[in-house]
């Protein structure tokens, strides 16, 4: 296990600059299962004792934390991610990894799953690196029951004037950029009020502490005026829900893997087998990486989101897209997994993505033919006939195909496998029950 | 700071646990000869001799740490305690001693002193190169008057850069050297940290860390002739 004692010169940085820059309050935080973060204040008289010691709490009251008999945990800061927070300089916040009393990983923490899928990648000498494209909607109102107002009314790469929307995000770039998460680019998106951060790739542990982190800043700074940001996946029908395209790439040393001068469309054997495992388990990873009933109102034809699992250079309707790394830097070459949406647990959906890629290069698939057509021009007859198969259509889909993935169990562990499958059920029973207001619209009157 | 010293090559447990512990940087030798081997350009900040399990073996590698050419110090004996009767007369070959089972505390409290008086290691608290500062003391560095947010591998980064203008360091070096061996980036993590330091550094001292093409990252002037 690489997470490495804390070591004195690392506590003192901690201590020294919580010191120095006088900062109040420091927050400790974490992620639930369904990746809500989570965070314990403390003051900086606590600081060196949590430091050192932890801080122990009572797990039960955090989501997929729970266990039978014993239900505290201890939060043990990684003095690596301390930061201070730019919209707040009195504040600073450290990643925590959960450990059991006796100082072991506990089995729920998000964090360790993905630390243990990255091991496993370590074991077979790679590295594994992520840049995902963050998708979300600026709403003016925030009332629960009323439809959300979109704060702007521009489209894809609008260039507007400076309205409040793009000042929104110009100011959470910059927070981002003082916090050390680089951004790659920014811009409108597609639909009224919808906006795109796409962050430059990092290893895969710290970029999914940097989506948590980008989310509650995008949210926070959104909330300073007035407005609400929200990463639920469809939020409007009749116009596109937000995604969370990631670009994934495996390196060793400091060679990308990926790339093969030699292979067909300097593509290597590593990068053909992590897309081929990619594409067969995608059916039993996508509960996690679309985790709710809303993320599956997203994954429908028509918007640009992926409902075919396929592989193409170059078509917006596949589920993975290669660019072509003759078109860009040999070192660059990556693969962008389209269906996750922004609304997932990073920490388990780079895990699950790449526990299948792993599975993969170790089991020797053979990728299937690139599919370059339009899908969504097709009939389903059409696209069954070619051998294709669809992701999930809905939660309840989802959490039946990962409960039938050793895979799944096997990346997740037994603890979150199965707290995750049960949590799902029961959401997809919770939204079996309702009347909605199509069903209102639709009979109320005519039947 | 410069690496210490650490004899024998397999030295006890509890030493080489409190040297990690406190963060000073250390190779293992089994040999005096072997020291002149290891030896890097920034030199050692001192040496740690374990005499537990032979002490007159332990006496000889300090007489070659002290001799003229190598001239090691500060030079800090582990010795058990029913030894001590046999240091009486051997002053001349270490600066201190402490005694075993070890106390981690107190190792580190006599490294400390040592580096203090010998004015090295430890010693040394700030590094000043051109507009940067790098208070090591405090942790803190700054452009100018701008303090700059850094996160701890990115202050590990600058400052082991910033102690050693004008050399080049590969990917892997400063792997190994900064974060340890064990990352889950590898060595394309550097790449990741060079470029968000230059960026906090600013557009008009990014340039401080320099590109070496295809070798790895160079800070300050080239100073080659």
């Amino acid at each position: 296990m690489p997470t490495r004692p804390n070591t004195r010169t690392k506590i003192e940085y901690v201590l020294k600059t919580v010191e120095e820059r006088k900062v109040a309050f420091i927050q400790l935080w974490f992620a639930d299962v369904l990746g809500t973060p989570k965070s314990l204040q403390i003051t900086p008289a606590e600081l060196e004792n949590a430091l050192t010691e932890g801080m122990t709490f009572d797990g039960s009251a955090i989501d997929g934390f729970s266990r039978v008999q014993e239900s505290d945990v201890i939060a043990v800061p990684d003095p690596t991610t301390f930061s201070l927070l730019p919209t707040d300089l009195s504040m600073a916040r450290i990643f925590c990894d959960i450990t059991n009393l006796d100082g072991t990983p506990f089995a729920g923490c998000p964090r360790n799953t993905l630390r243990h899928a990255l091991d496993k990648a370590h074991e077979l000498g790679y590295s594994f690196f992520a840049a995902p494209e963050l998708e979300y909607f600026y709403f003016s109102e925030a009332k629960p029951g009323i439809p959300p107002t979109p704060l702007d009314t521009g489209s894809y790469f609008e260039l507007t004037v400076s309205d409040l929307a793009t000042q929104l995000r110009k100011r959470t770039v910059l927070a981002l950029e003082d916090m050390g998460i680089p951004v790659e680019y920014s811009q409108h998106e597609d639909s009224p009020g919808q906006h795109e951060i796409d962050l430059r790739y990092t290893d895969a542990l710290t970029m999914a502490d940097n989506v948590m982190t980008t989310r509650l800043l995008i949210k926070e700074i959104a909330s300073a005026s007035g407005v609400m940001a929200t990463f639920m996946p469809k939020p409007m029908a009749g116009v596109q829900g937000s995604g969370m395209h990631t670009h994934f790439s495996l390196f060793r040393g400091n060679q990308n893997a990926f790339y093969d001068e030699k292979g067909e469309w300097g593509l290597s054997e590593v990068a053909r087998r992590f897309i081929a495992g990619v594409l067969k388990h995608a059916p039993e990873i996508t509960a996690v990486t679309n985790q709710w009933v809303n993320s599956y109102k997203r994954l429908v034809p028509g918007y640009e989101a992926p409902v075919y699992v396929s592989w193409a250079q170059n078509n917006r309707s596949a589920l993975v897209r290669v660019p072509n790394p003759r078109h860009t830097k040999p070192q660059s070459t990556r693969i962008e997994y389209r269906a996750i949406d922004p609304a997932t647990n990073p920490y388990l959906a780079f895990a699950v993505v790449l526990g299948a890629g792993l599975d993969g290069i170790e089991k020797g698939y053979e990728l299937p033919a690139e599919v370059s057509e339009n899908l969504f021009a097709l009939t389903p007859e059409e696209v069954a006939r070619r051998g294709i198969c669809s992701l999930p259509g809905s939660l309840e889909d989802a959490v039946r195909e990962m409960e039938k993935s050793e895979l799944m169990r096997e990346v997740l562990g037994a603890h979150v496998f199965e707290w995750f499958v049960r949590n799902k059920h029961d959401e997809w029973n919770g939204y079996k029950t309702q009347v909605s207001q199509f069903e209102l619209d639709r009979y109320l009157g005519h039947l | 700071m410069e690496p210490l010293i650490l004899y024998p090559g397999e030295p006890p447990f509890h030493v080489v646990k409190a040297l990690q512990d406190g963060g000073y940087p250390f190779v293992a030798v089994s040999s005096a000869t072997q020291v002149s081997k290891e030896e890097t350009e920034e030199g050692w900040s001192g040496a740690i001799v374990c005499a537990d399990s032979n002490l007159e073996d332990a006496f000889l590698v300090c007489r070659q740490l002290r001799s003229k050419e190598r001239n090691v110090s500060p030079l800090l004996l582990v010795v058990d305690r029913q030894s001590l009767g046999k240091l009486e007369l051997r002053e001349d070959l270490f600066d201190d001693f402490v005694t075993l089972p070890l106390d981690a505390r107190e190792l580190k409290v006599r490294l400390q002193r040592l580096f203090f008086r010998s004015g090295r290691g430890l010693a040394k608290e700030v590094i000043e190169y051109g507009p940067l500062t790098i208070n090591l003391e405090t942790y803190q560095a700054s452009i100018g008057s701008r303090s700059l947010d850094l996160t701890y591998m990115e202050y590990q980064l600058l400052t082991f850069l910033a102690s050693h203008p004008g050399r080049v360091f590969n990917r892997e070096t400063l792997l190994s050297r900064v974060w340890g061996y064990e990352y889950y980036g590898g060595a394309r993590t550097v790449d990741v940290h060079i470029r968000r330091l230059r960026a906090k550094l600013g557009d008009q001292h990014e340039s401080l860390i320099e590109t070496v093409r295809s070798v790895g990252y160079r800070f300050g002037r080239n100073q080659r002739h």
